[in-house]
């Protein structure tokens, strides 16, 4: 019928002109940006918003000190919620084509993206956080966030009176398995009765699911949470039932004051600062062999990368002892310092021998105190 | 024990709303699969509306509205415009997910006070079943007040037979006067405000934050429970414990150190969704016993 035609034209032509509108305004937006001056331009990619209040959130404060100490000589934009997968890949190549210099892929799972788009843009500089592949144009960066947690299983060991802590972990990889295992170590240094309990949620951002496995902790006799995952819902939860816990990324006080007993903060404020100056320096090198172990940066307490908020909501000697361990920590300790068990029993760490980096990243156990089996 | 009984009770609320909704939808022979899209965007409304006046029972209502809101615009196009409801249901799912993450952006990170438990004066004081039947929040009672009211509308009310008769043959029930595309509408919005209402007890009661996407499935859950509930209200709630149970039990097994990985344990609630779903349809007759038959088909005035 005449006016359906009509009616479908008029469609047909809208969406048109939606469309050259958009793309047209897309092109001279880039072009303003090429026009600029010599700033140097860096990118981040981030997996959620900033206001997660815990790990993008300690990225964005990172990002916003790198603007104050740079001043006019840098340029930073950042690109948020973006998912781990193919979108990644995009969203990081526009990045590059956009100009910017060197590019912070802020998460795990952004590692085979980064390392994608690294190989079509050599002249661009990639970082990819928490990681562990790299090439000549892309390095990684990581915390010993394990340090922070070595610290809350002694907290935990001196608190807890059920024996019982209660861990909601994400995903099984070897950031998240270190986690475990230091706060394992803190824990039976302390006190060799108590037990660790592992839920996985499979996310690292699921207020509900975080909050069920809580609520599931809490129900089967755990007095002390952790968590390797990012929303307060599990402090929340917490606080509602009278029992304590540990705050990830960020100070989560706000969210528990009676829960909270500290915090691990990340600082990525040192690493993104030195990385951009050693690129304007021209001294940025991943070095050679097919590894590139030299494009690693891997630090913690020691030089401030891995921050401890003021200990709450403990008696004072707990406090104390935290302290110290954290001291030790700070002086160079190596918190995987043999003979450690796993929790089978077998040896896996010797009298006298203190695990390395590559120990690190292939621990493929739980040490002693941790109940269960490392999924798949 | 008790506290994951409890867990499990609360888990279950927001799958007996979205599937409540959803059986009244269905019945009067419209398949909504929007019912994920208006969870979220009932989630997110109540959350915002929560947090902005500071009051929490505000934050049911504007759940609700949203909730029916998304549903209407599903109504306009699959009665209004008469389009496929399967294509749209599920363009209205896709929809309501990015609207609300849209909207919701701003309020991630931020925190709500939550329902507060309303204890029932006497009964919560009996020894077990008083903690947990007695002592929830006001949605909780009114999920299970809902389960019975649908049940009594569908069987015993005039209203209800109309209803029934409008998703069995439209056809007839067009010949016999009755208003059919009125009452689908109304069946479609009140399923809508379910589903907002299913969606709005996440952050209201379950935990105080919005996150993008937070329903994590639920609204699909509902849909498979409504079938696998053969279209029956009580069995909509029996379905609902049943899925929350196992979700629950699967975090406790992990926490109970079960050696089965984790994410063999995650699958088991789905798993057994679609077990169930499948043992009940093998048997033809029974599985078509309740279920409308002009499910999903389109009503043509006159034709």
């Amino acid at each position: 019928m005449k006016s359906n035609k009509l009616v479908t034209w008029i469609g047909v032509g809208l969406v048109v002109v939606i469309a050259i509108a958009l793309l047209t305004g897309k092109q001279k937006e880039e072009e303003a940006k090429v026009a600029m001056t010599d700033k140097v331009k860096v990118g981040f990619v981030y997996l959620t918003n900033p206001g997660d209040h815990g790990w993008t959130y300690a990225h964005e404060v990172a990002r916003q000190e790198v603007d104050a100490h740079f001043g006019d000589k840098v340029e930073t934009s950042y690109v948020e919620n973006v998912p781990e997968g193919p979108d990644a890949t995009r969203v990081i190549r526009e990045l590059a084509q956009q100009g910017n210099k060197i590019i912070f892929t802020t998460s795990f799972g952004y590692m085979d993206p980064t390392l994608k788009v690294a190989k079509e843009f050599p002249d661009v500089k990639f970082e990819h956080i928490t990681g562990y592949k790299r090439s000549t144009n892309m390095a990684t960066g990581n915390i010993r966030f394990y340090e922070g947690r070595y610290v809350q299983g002694v907290v935990a060991g001196m608190m807890t009176k059920s024996n019982r802590i209660g861990y909601i972990a994400s995903f099984p990889i070897p950031e998240v398995i270190q986690g475990i295992n230091a706060f394992a170590a803190g824990l039976r240094e302390v006190n060799p009765n108590a037990e660790m309990s592992i839920i996985w949620v499979s996310s690292w951002y699921d207020p509900v699911k975080e909050a069920d496995a809580a609520k599931v902790h809490i129900a089967e006799g755990a007095d002390i949470l952790a968590q390797h995952t990012d929303s307060p819902a599990m402090l929340q939860t917490a606080e509602k039932a009278g029992v304590f816990g540990f705050g990830q990324s960020s100070d989560m006080k706000a969210f528990a004051p009676k829960a909270q007993l500290f915090s691990s903060v990340n600082n990525w404020t040192p690493y993104y600062v030195g990385k951009i100056q050693q690129l304007m320096d021209g001294s940025w090198s991943t070095g050679e062999g097919p590894d590139h172990w030299a494009g690693n940066t891997w630090k913690g307490m020691a030089d401030d990368y891995l921050v401890l908020t003021p200990f709450e909501n403990m008696p004072a000697d707990v406090a104390a002892k935290a302290q110290e361990a954290a001291d030790k920590i700070k002086g160079g300790m190596n918190i995987f310092t043999g003979p450690l068990k796993d929790n089978e029993g077998n040896t896996v760490i010797g009298a006298g021998e203190a695990l390395d980096d590559g120990g690190l990243w292939g621990m493929n156990y739980y040490l002693e105190g941790v109940l269960g089996k490392i999924p798949g | 024990m008790e506290q994951l009984i409890l867990t499990i009770l609360l888990t279950s609320v927001p799958l007996v709303f979205a599937a409540l909704g959803e059986l009244i939808t269905e019945r009067s022979g419209v398949l909504n699969l929007g019912v994920e899209g208006m969870m979220l965007m009932g989630a997110v409304s109540a959350f915002a509306a929560a947090m902005l006046t500071g009051n929490a029972y505000i934050g049911i209502i504007a759940g609700g509205m949203a909730g029916a809101l998304t549903a209407f615009i599903f109504a306009i196009f699959v009665l209004g415009l008469a389009t496929n409801q399967v294509a749209t249901g599920l363009a209205l799912t896709i929809f309501g997910t990015g609207l609300s993450g849209l909207v919701g952006a701003p309020l991630v990170g931020k925190a709500i006070e939550g329902l507060p438990q309303l204890p029932i004066p006497i009964l919560a004081d009996i020894p077990v079943v008083g903690a947990l039947v007695f002592q929830h929040d006001i949605m909780a009672y009114l999920a299970v007040i809902m389960v019975a009211l649908i049940a009594w509308f569908l069987k015993y009310t005039r209203a209800g037979l109309v209803m029934r008769a409008v998703g069995d043959n439209h056809d007839s029930a067009h010949a016999l006067g009755y208003p059919v595309l009125f009452v689908r509408l109304i069946a479609v919005l009140f399923g809508g405000m379910m589903a907002g209402f299913g969606g709005a007890y996440l952050p209201l009661v379950l935990t105080p934050h919005w996150a993008e996407g937070m329903t994590a499935g639920r609204g699909w859950i509902a849909l498979a429970l409504v079938v696998f509930a053969s279209w029956l209200p009580w069995r909509v709630f029996v379905g609902a414990l049943i899925f929350g149970g196992i979700t629950i039990m699967q975090l406790a097994g992990q926490a109970r150190g079960w050696t089965t990985p984790s994410q063999i344990l995650a699958m088991l609630p789905y798993i057994s969704t679609i077990v169930v779903l499948v043992l009940i349809s093998r048997n033809r007759e029974f599985a078509l016993a309740n279920s409308p038959a002009c499910l999903g088909r389109i009503f043509h005035v006159g034709k």
